[in-house]
């Protein structure tokens, strides 16, 4: 890259296009992981993944591997995975439950829920030497900032910053729009997470997700097959799962997905307005709002069951479908590698048939097996790939640039293909990377 | 995470362990089962077949009305129903998944690829004669070659197999994969 100066940086990004290097200099990603990655809010997980004292699941935010664990009092805390003592992994598992103790597998240290120093072998013989136990070098180290909203855990490497709610902002609307559709106003994790690597830099996934351009190109394969099968289940049964309309509504045409809306926030969080209508009559569903009805009175459950989202990207690490209960959350191994983490939540209260609904999509989309990601993913490499080649320095972001509203600091698309999610991104990146 | 799986005991007499001979196409009457044996085997054998030759048609033609394709998501799950799979896919999904993979704008399907699997271990669990029903277990390796690169998936299979008129059908087939826990380079598009 040309200098790693703010003025640099900021010259990468112009109004409706980007500078290649931002994908693929090795420098720049380092750079995102000091400034944007282990800076702002990174999801670690749900509280409900870690019901007992001494449950913990491992992860990685930015360049760190970190361990959320439940400590005997209850409270959940998010530490570095790494022993005081020679700097081992404390936690070599992914989850699992550890009892009183992390204990090292390296010389036997021993270290509280907590982080706190419990013990280590042969105190004798650090004598005079700056070990001693009540050391704060000598527990594990915690993640300077831990918070949750409405159960869902995140973590900031950054001791100062704005609080959690605020870096949410209006797009905490993902974890209140998929909570309040719980009947008891709560979710719980399912315990399974799908893991699967794309061979690009994140930020290609991320302008992915609110996409309305590509669904009916990229995925009219999958979108044509489901409805061709739909169509002839209806003919033999009158109705067909919903299953196949999560993949038949890839197929609606440009001119549909133009009349779905984004709402851009200046933090980078994107929101999409939802475009399946996943609110049928059928018994099941009627049986739900039936529940909600008896929860939450008439009218507050229209509220609830009247928001239309799709997806809520939460920059730059967390994408959500409330409606569908899951989350995908990003996770960067390099600039050109990509981790991403699967999670699906049970609504609390609600009737069986409506998470075995969502599980669907859960299965069909979102697991190892997917048939909407296999060609997303064709598509993020194919790009990576591409932008490593001098045929040209640029990245588009031209469609409808200067042509969406600004209500105060949020840009809202005029129509759904706007490239106003990416350019919002970047506006969010530049913002990040330039900040001293 | 910890491998909970209960083997089952053999309900009925195990069938006796055969070596796998090139004897395929003369088959000896033996009057211990041996002749299931080998009728199931070859079944296994056509269907891994089926998929190395991308004939996902007759692939999905093995499966019983009602027949289900489960990858679970995880060793310890004991249905499909209600849980996250990998893959849970009766006769119509399936359907949606060939249509998918050979439609021309299936744009991950455009570079070539192929698979090989090899089914071995072959043993009868249990077996119904008078109902037509058998559980077997096996266990495969396949190799899958997509764009210059090589990936292995190797597992157990474990077949609940139905007979008909036309032969054997699966009403259920279960693929645990050892390595389907760890983290996905890419995605599988076809069965396993």
């Amino acid at each position: 890259m040309r200098g790693d100066g703010p003025s640099d940086l900021a010259q990468l990004v112009e109004r409706d296009r980007v500078h290649r290097t931002v994908y693929n200099d090795p420098a720049i990603f380092e750079m995102e992981m000091d400034r944007i990655f282990e800076k702002v809010w990174l999801y670690c997980g749900h509280e409900s993944q870690v019901p007992n004292a001494g449950d913990y699941w491992t992860m990685q935010l930015g360049r760190q591997p970190m361990v959320m664990v439940r400590h005997s009092d209850g409270a959940i805390h998010v530490l570095y995975n790494r022993c005081a003592h020679r700097g081992a992994m404390i936690c070599g598992n992914r989850h699992g439950n550890t009892g009183k103790v992390f204990t090292c597998s390296y010389h036997s240290w021993q270290f509280n829920t907590d982080g706190s120093l419990e013990s280590f072998p042969l105190p004798k013989g650090y004598e005079g030497t700056r070990l001693t136990p009540d050391n704060p070098d000598c527990s594990l180290k915690h993640a300077p900032r831990v918070e949750s909203y409405r159960g869902f855990v995140f973590a900031s490497l950054a001791k100062d910053g704005p609080g959690l709610r605020e870096f949410l902002g209006d797009a905490r609307i993902a974890f209140d729009d998929m909570c309040d559709r719980a009947p008891e106003g709560e979710v719980e994790v399912v315990l399974n997470c799908f893991r699967v690597v794309q061979r690009s830099n994140w930020k290609i996934f991320l302008e992915n997700q609110l996409d309305a351009l590509h669904p009916s190109v990229t995925h009219e394969s999958t979108g044509r097959a489901a409805e061709a099968v739909e169509h002839e289940i209806e003919k033999r049964h009158g109705k067909a799962p919903l299953d196949y309309h999560y993949l038949s509504a890839f197929t609606l045409p440009f001119h549909k997905w133009d009349q779905v809306q984004t709402l851009n926030y200046p933090s980078g969080h994107c929101i999409l307005q939802g475009y399946m209508g996943l609110r049928p009559q059928d018994p099941d569903t009627l049986a739900y709002e039936k529940v909600m009805r008896k929860h939450y009175g008439a009218e507050r459950t229209e509220e609830i069951l009247g928001v239309n989202i799709h997806h809520v990207l939460l920059y730059p690490g967390l994408s959500v479908q409330p409606p569908l209960q899951q989350l995908r959350a990003v996770r960067p191994l390099s600039q050109d590698r990509t981790l991403t983490e699967i999670w699906h939540f049970r609504l609390k209260g609600a009737p069986e048939a409506i998470y075995r609904r969502a599980l669907g999509y859960y299965n069909l989309v979102n697991s190892p097996a997917t048939m909407v990601n296999a060609d997303d993913l064709e598509n993020f490499w194919k790009c990576h790939q591409g932008l490593a080649s001098e045929g040209g320095d640029w990245v588009s972001f031209h469609r409808h640039a200067g042509q969406d509203d600004m209500d105060g600091n949020v840009i809202k698309s005029r129509f759904g293909t706007s490239e106003a999610p990416m350019r919002n991104q970047f506006r969010a990146w530049v913002d990040l990377m330039t900040r001293s | 995470m910890a491998r909970a799986k209960k083997k089952k005991a053999a309900k009925k007499k195990a069938p006796p362990v055969r070596r796998k001979a090139a004897r395929v196409a003369t088959p000896r009457k033996s009057g211990n089962g041996a002749d299931a044996l080998r009728e199931i085997e070859q079944f296994l054998y056509r269907q891994a077949e089926l998929l190395d030759r991308q004939r996902w048609d007759d692939f999905i033609e093995l499966f019983a009305p009602g027949g289900v394709y489960w990858m679970p998501a995880s060793p310890e799950q004991t249905a499909g129903e209600g849980v996250p799979s990998i893959f849970y896919e009766d006769r119509d999904l399936m359907r949606v998944r060939m249509k998918r993979v050979t439609h021309p704008h299936a744009w991950s399907q455009a570079p070539d690829w192929g698979t090989n699997h090899i089914v071995s271990n072959v043993m009868i669990e249990s077996e119904d004669k008078r109902a037509g029903t058998a559980v077997v277990r096996s266990r495969f390796h396949m190799m899958e070659f997509r764009r210059d690169e090589t990936r292995h998936f190797a597992g157990s299979y474990v077949h609940h197999l139905k007979k008909t008129r036309a032969g054997w059908r699966i009403a259920r087939q279960r693929v645990d994969m050892v390595n389907g826990q760890g983290a996905y380079d890419y995605v599988l598009q076809i069965w396993v």
